[in-house]
């Protein structure tokens, strides 16, 4: 379906992105994730051919984006960041256009345009003038623009944003449907979101791509340990002693003061030991206070990944699919940044506009740049 | 490509660019037909005609400016470049759809020669030709005026420009005869025009060494040219400024003359802007500069 390899667009000394390679073969939706200007949107661009690459190849069911771009373009129905809407024209007028400017079938318009109207919900805003309509009613607009002509992939740069919550839902729901039978590439930072409606996930940050996996396996990869929470009131070195027969039980500290017990389990991944736990303080004749587990949350691995690549970033046997690998990479991996062209003089770097999302100590960074 | 043409030619007439275009050219030479013909009883459709250059200085930039530079301006640029069409299809259906709001009241201005025949003889090979004229001048400035608005981002400046090069290329003839025809003045006009076509260029691939040896080499050869043969730049800007004639090219056929050569002239020039807005459009997509 889309094949990417080895994208580069560099803007005089920065690389946007960064020698970046993955390809998607199936149906589903993929997440397309990163924190702001990590080169989602010119990826996509690229994509899409809105932008010429520096270097690489990207390959649209077999048609090369570069060589053959009318048929490439013609598998993608693409929604950019900022909808692309002619304000003076109303909804309807404006679809016909974007219709026949896809090559879509005169016979075939009028019934298609129709269809994405009414999916997207737009069909009761037909008439009125695109620059009077919301925010919301644009993106909407906006993204029945890229769905017209059923196109085998669909490419969605932040389609929610602007929506109020109820709309989310349906643009999710719209999107979970499409992903059925089309190939859904979506970017977005709102996390929640793409834990939602994606099955995959394509992290990028700084232009390189940090990981691509199954959202399912992302979590069980990241969820290692789990840890587990306990208050109660009573004999803390009793607790202590038959919270450390658990087998799944890794590590165990249980605290006590005058008033409450508190014990920390840390779990084995995989194992639920909470019923256990529970016996065990009804054996002990233990009142439950409070009881919290931490699975953790897209945001966490998230923000684990981003903080890794931070100081793996210019190791060239970066793991693409492995992220567990580059665990233990973390401790004897090169220092530097990928991020800025290989530059023998170091002052081109004071050109290069980058503001790091994330706080880090960038200590190590500019002294090699000496 | 008629999808856009659809929707550009449409957008001239749900906006008022189109009416104001028309209204424009149509009420100017109306005045001007009036005050000729049938208050001058002059039975020449080709005299008022001739003002109609002046016509276009201000009707051509007010519909040239949108072309490209709206887009831009609002990133629909971007969106059209991922349809499944040619870059340069794009910019030649916009092209037409202009020709076509140009030649709407162009035709309308047809229908006096016919109303001049009833009371009177009219030439009427002259007068066809000299309209037609008119239109293929109407459809170079279109093609300057389209290439200038795809090189900013607004509507204004995209105006302002077309207007002062306009008025320019009006006045060239005039500018011209100012200045002297000295072998030195040609020289120091030239060498200036070298040094400010390297800072074009540097402007356009920020790149110092390629901007600076641009306009030293194209300077460097010119004074070479000088010292090799200095009787060549007597007169020789005033030459090559003729080329920018674009105005003074259709007296001719308002003498009654079918000159070839400016047909010629003004589809070059069309052919040369419309492939220069192409680059200038895809030169966004290749751009490796901030």
């Amino acid at each position: 379906m889309i094949e990417v390899k080895n994208l580069t667009k560099r803007y005089g000394t920065v690389r946007a992105v960064n020698d970046i390679s993955f390809s998607v073969d199936d149906v589903g939706v993929y997440g397309f994730l990163g924190p702001n200007g990590a080169g989602k949107s010119t990826t996509m661009n690229i994509i899409t051919g809105a932008l010429a690459a520096s270097g690489g190849e990207v390959t649209i069911n077999g048609f090369d984006i570069f060589e053959e771009p009318i048929e490439a373009k013609k598998c993608i129905g693409y929604l950019p960041e900022n909808p692309p809407l002619y304000s003076d024209m109303t909804p309807e007028e404006y679809l016909v256009f974007v219709a026949r400017a896809k090559g879509i079938p005169a016979a075939r318009i009028e019934k298609d345009v129709e269809g994405v109207m009414k999916k997207t919900g737009l069909t009761h805003m037909a008439e009125r003038l695109i620059r009077n309509l919301s925010k919301g009613y644009k993106q909407r607009v906006g993204i029945a623009q890229a769905i017209l002509g059923d196109p085998d992939i669909i490419i969605l740069d932040e389609p929610t944003v602007g929506l109020d919550p109820i709309q989310i839902v349906e643009i999710r729901e719209l999107i979970r449907e499409l992903g059925k039978e089309h190939t859904v590439i979506l970017s977005s930072h709102v996390l929640p979101e793409i834990s939602s409606v994606c099955d995959y996930v394509i992290v990028i940050f700084r232009g390189k791509i940090v990981v691509q996996d199954k959202l399912e396996n992302l979590n069980r990869m990241f969820s290692e340990t789990e840890i587990l929470r306990v208050t109660t009131k009573g004999n803390g070195d009793k607790l202590r002693a038959a919270l450390e027969k658990l087998e799944a039980a890794e590590k165990v500290t249980v605290v006590s003061n005058a008033v409450e017990v508190e014990a920390v389990i840390e779990v084995s991944s995989g194992a639920d030991i909470r019923e256990n736990i529970s016996d065990i303080l009804r054996e002990l004749d233990m009142p439950v206070l409070s009881f919290t587990s931490n699975a953790q949350s897209l945001e966490d691995i998230f923000i684990k990944l981003i903080n890794e690549q931070h100081i793996v970033e210019d190791d060239p046997s970066i793991p693409v699919k492995k992220v567990k690998k580059s665990k233990s990479e973390i401790k004897q991996s090169s220092k530097g940044r990928a991020y800025y062209e290989d530059d023998e003089d170091g002052s081109d770097n004071e050109d290069a506009e980058y503001t790091p999302l994330f706080e880090v100590d960038d200590s190590d960074d500019s002294d090699e740049n000496d | 490509m008629s999808a856009i043409y659809r929707k550009e030619l449409r957008s001239y007439f749900t906006g008022m660019t189109g009416a104001v275009f028309m209204g424009f050219i149509l009420l100017v030479a109306g005045i001007f037909m009036s005050i000729y013909v049938f208050d001058g009883l002059l039975a020449q459709f080709q005299a008022p005609l001739s003002a109609m250059g002046f016509i276009y200085l201000l009707a051509i930039p007010v519909l040239t400016m949108r072309s490209m530079a709206e887009e831009k301006g609002q990133k629909i640029d971007q969106f059209l470049y991922t349809l499944p069409i040619n870059v340069s299809k794009i910019v030649m259906a916009k092209y037409f759809a202009m020709i076509t709001v140009l030649a709407i009241p162009l035709a309308i201005l047809g229908i006096i020669p016919v109303i001049m025949s009833l009371y009177g003889s009219v030439h009427f090979t002259v007068a066809y030709s000299s309209l037609l004229v008119i239109f293929l001048l109407g459809c170079a400035l279109v093609a300057i005026g389209m290439f200038l608005s795809s090189l900013t981002e607004s509507q204004v400046i995209a105006a302002v420009l077309a207007i002062i090069t306009f008025i320019l290329l009006y006045f060239v003839n005039a500018i011209v005869g100012i200045i002297p025809e000295n072998a030195y003045v040609s020289l120091g006009i030239f060498c200036a025009l070298a040094l400010i076509a390297g800072l074009i260029l540097y402007y356009l691939t920020k790149n110092v060494v390629v901007g600076v040896s641009t306009g030293v080499v194209l300077a460097g050869i010119t004074v070479g040219l000088f010292l090799w043969k200095n009787t060549m730049f007597e007169g020789a800007f005033a030459k090559v400024m003729s080329v920018f004639d674009v105005f003074g090219r259709a007296y001719n056929f308002y003498d009654g003359m079918f000159d070839l050569t400016a047909v010629v002239y003004y589809l070059s020039i069309v052919v040369m802007f419309v492939f220069f807005t192409v680059q200038s459009m895809e030169k966004k997509r290749w751009s490796e500069v901030d």
